[in-house]
């Protein structure tokens, strides 16, 4: 498992061969990447700045991906989430997952990301025309972090 | 107020908190009555002003104690590390 939080930019291709790492009963690879919107609530968004609470946000990811190892037969996950000022177009987070087949890389992958987007201590802060805004949280990553909790798929 | 470590504990303030408290981080002395989260937080907020208004009953704040999600239920003690953590937006 890798968990980083980093100012620096990502190489999706490196990080995904490293994910893979030559193994061979890796058959799948699924992988999300987030990126900066140039419009959040109908706000233009010139930058945003990502912060977050070094020690805890490491230990929450590192977490949340031991929680999709028990769910689903994933050989192993990747997770990288950038920190300070970004701009529209920037890529904010990479989640990466390998199994021997597609369905449990791609479950697990998305339950790792609707689980970051509500459980690991990352806040955004937007500037706009308008000024600086903390940006809210939204119902609907609570809603689909919730669909998991519901019917958890378990191992075969 | 600042003290030695054993005596004290760290409060750390993130996010939208730490703007609204104008500190990042702050050292206190519990009174013997606060020996909970839940208690902490009803004692911070006795402070009044932005304190009452940011951890009012009704918002949304968790609290972190040695980078662990904690309940109101949850101890607190000198030397712990206690975090108030306003809801994430990652992602």
């Amino acid at each position: 498992m890798t968990v980083r939080v980093q100012t620096a930019d990502f190489d999706v291709t490196r990080e995904l061969a490293a994910l893979r790492g030559g193994d061979p009963r890796v058959g799948a690879v699924a992988a999300f990447i987030g990126t900066v919107r140039d419009v959040n609530d109908d706000a233009s968004v010139r930058t945003m700045t990502l912060e977050h609470y070094p020690g805890m946000t490491e230990k929450a990811l590192a977490a949340i991906v031991d929680d999709a190892k028990a769910r689903w037969d994933i050989l192993d996950a990747v997770v990288i989430h950038r920190v300070g000022e970004l701009a529209p177009a920037d890529q904010i987070v990479l989640v990466g997952v390998t199994s021997a087949h597609r369905g449990d890389a791609f479950a697990a992958c998305e339950f790792i990301m609707d689980y970051l987007k509500t459980r690991a201590p990352f806040w955004k802060k937007e500037s706009t025309p308008e000024g600086v805004r903390w940006v809210d949280a939204r119902t609907s990553d609570d809603d689909a972090a919730a669909r998991w909790s519901v019917a958890p798929r378990t191992k075969a | 107020m600042r003290g030695d470590p054993a005596e004290t504990l760290t409060l750390v303030y993130l996010a939208r908190l730490r703007d609204a408290f104008g500190a990042s981080s702050e050292r206190v002395v519990l009174p013997a009555k606060v020996t909970t989260a839940g208690e902490l937080r009803v004692w911070l907020a006795a402070r009044g002003g932005v304190w009452a208004a940011e951890l009012a009953p009704g918002r949304t704040v968790r609290i972190a104690v040695n980078h662990d999600i904690a309940q109101p239920e949850t101890p607190v003690r000198p030397g712990d590390e206690v975090a108030l953590l306003p809801p994430v937006t990652g992602g």
